[in-house]
């Protein structure tokens, strides 16, 4: 049995989850809980949030995010990969900064409109 | 110049507050923000876990306030940013200057204080030691890395553990640089707990309770080493549990305080237990026609309940501008055993369902949230577990309300059977 909290949400459950019997998720207020007591066992992941550097007239930074979660494993390996890139304004909330970011599948997004 | 309405601050409380007052009617809206663009703090909150209330979607800071600032778009809500408000007076009267056009006063019919909060700072807490470069807020961290693109250390020790301070334990990490400890003087962590797990049991950083920083030691002018020792019961340095970091960087993530100047300038009333202005349900401060909403009011976890507590005062701002009365508070609520505020405290409208946000004062497990008018239980709130970290919400009934039968009712919390 192993104790976890979920960071799903602000609300924190405190989850168990059982390893030998298939990684059942008791504590949880929700589904989403039941998801991530199982994952954080078999395969963590988290969503990556960062910046890239852009050719702006107004910031030097862009604020980015994993659009879907990648494993925690890669997080370091995935800032490396999006300190190394510099994006051109114009940019929309939503554009695509880095595709496919380390093989996982997970484009990484832009996360705030910067218009010049 | 005259406006309708008058909104101080263009962050996520501002907008609220400007998009409803905007779909409640009133038109002639202005949002008075002294940065470059609209957002407020949001902005250099990168991070994501913004909106799941809102928008049942996990958003990052920018995310969020970019969903408000393309709804005001489609207002006529007018703002100016780069604009500083120097202050406001009681008849409602708002004195800002910016560069762009000098020295303002604007009549307004009806006025928003959405001004946030700020951190607290090593003064506040008066932390010993030398006074070397590398002592930071958190805050002022992020901004450095997430906006200004500066990285502001590279072997750091963060005291405190409020959100801001985890969440930057976790980015300085990602960035490169080694955070060696989280230290917090309470026993329990200031901040949500899923943010201990994501942002500092993720990279391996020590989390010390009951613990706090005694030395700051400095080398060529930059802080070089840390003294952080063990705290008593009543929050006093135990000799002998002294620990050293060689470290080039403290941040502080010390609390939040309302920012009021602008606030106190006016006359309005003050809640000494928030340090933000005492409000009625519909966000009304003791001026009538001013109105106060977000972090100004009281310093909330999650910036979901900022937006809701905002749309509350545009639309009663919104009212008032169509009908200028004051109402009388007809219900006071009073803090109970354990609890450390409520917002808000005064109730004018019993006719209606009202929100109350308030804190615990330490931690409970299986307990519940009563709310007594006199030796009466009104009604109770079973609760698995609160923190003085997490803001508890109840929403009390009308018919709660009307059976109160006195001036005032109580909110307390006790452990359950």
């Amino acid at each position: 049995m192993k104790n976890l909290i979920c960071i799903v949400c602000p609300r924190g459950c405190r989850l168990a989850v059982d390893e030998e019997n298939g990684c059942a998720v008791s504590g949880n207020q929700c589904q989403r809980g039941a998801e991530y007591g199982k994952n954080e066992i078999l395969n963590p992941v988290r969503t990556l949030t960062t910046t890239v550097r852009i050719e702006s007239k107004i910031m030097k930074l862009c604020p980015v995010r994993t659009e879907k979660p990648i494993p925690k494993a890669k997080m370091f390996d995935a800032v490396k990969a999006l300190n190394a890139i510099s994006l051109k304004a114009p940019v929309q909330t939503g554009d695509v900064a880095f595709e496919n970011i380390l093989s996982t599948g997970v484009n990484v997004i832009v996360t705030r409109d910067i218009s010049e | 110049m005259k406006r309708g309405l008058v909104i101080i601050g263009g962050g996520p409380a501002g907008l609220a507050a400007a998009i409803k007052a905007s779909e409640s009617g009133a038109d002639d809206i202005l949002i008075i923000e002294r940065d470059k663009s609209l957002g407020g703090i949001l902005n250099q909150c990168i991070h994501n876990g913004f909106g799941l209330h809102r928008f049942k979607e996990e958003l990052s800071g920018p995310e969020y306030a970019g969903r408000f600032i393309k709804m005001l778009e489609s207002t006529s809500v007018s703002v100016m940013t780069d604009t500083m408000v120097l202050d406001v007076t009681g008849d409602k009267k708002v004195v800002c200057v910016s560069a762009e056009h000098g020295y303002m006063e604007i009549e307004a019919g009806a006025i928003v204080l959405a001004m946030g909060c700020r951190e607290r700072t090593r003064g506040a807490i008066g932390i010993p030691g030398d006074r070397p470069s590398g002592v930071f807020t958190a805050g002022t961290a992020q901004r450095y890395l997430n906006l200004e693109g500066y990285m502001c250390g590279r072997r750091v020790v963060i005291l405190g553990s409020g959100d801001i301070g985890l969440i930057m334990a976790r980015r300085m990490s990602l960035e490169g640089a080694k955070v060696l400890a989280c230290v917090e003087v309470m026993p329990y962590s200031g901040g949500l707990m899923r943010n201990i797990v994501q942002c500092l049991e993720d990279f391996d950083i020590p989390l010390y309770l009951s613990h706090t920083v005694t030395d700051v030691v400095s080398e060529n002018g930059r802080v070089s080493r840390i003294t952080v020792q063990k705290v008593d019961d009543k929050r006093m340095p135990i000799k002998g549990t002294e620990m050293h970091f060689d470290c080039d960087t403290l941040l502080l993530s010390v609390g939040l305080i309302p920012e009021n100047e602008l606030t106190k300038a006016a006359g309005i009333e003050i809640d000494p237990r928030t340090n933000g202005a005492i409000v009625s349900e519909n966000m009304e401060t003791s001026i009538p026609g001013v109105f106060a909403s977000g972090n100004v009011v009281h310093v909330h976890d999650l910036v979901d309940y900022v937006s809701m507590e905002s749309e509350r005062a545009g639309q009663a701002a919104a009212e008032y501008l169509k009908n200028p009365s004051e109402v009388s508070c007809a219900l006071e609520i009073k803090n109970g055993a354990s609890v450390t505020y409520t917002v808000p405290k005064r109730i004018k409208n019993t006719e209606k369902p009202v929100g109350v946000f308030f804190r615990v004062n330490r931690i409970f497990e299986k307990s519940a949230i009563r709310v007594t008018a006199g030796d009466e239980i009104l009604v109770s709130y079973p609760r698995a577990h609160m923190a003085p970290g997490e803001m508890e919400k109840i929403t009390l009934t009308s018919e709660t309300l009307k059976k109160a039968q006195r001036k005032s009712i109580v909110i307390s919390c006790e452990e359950a059977n």
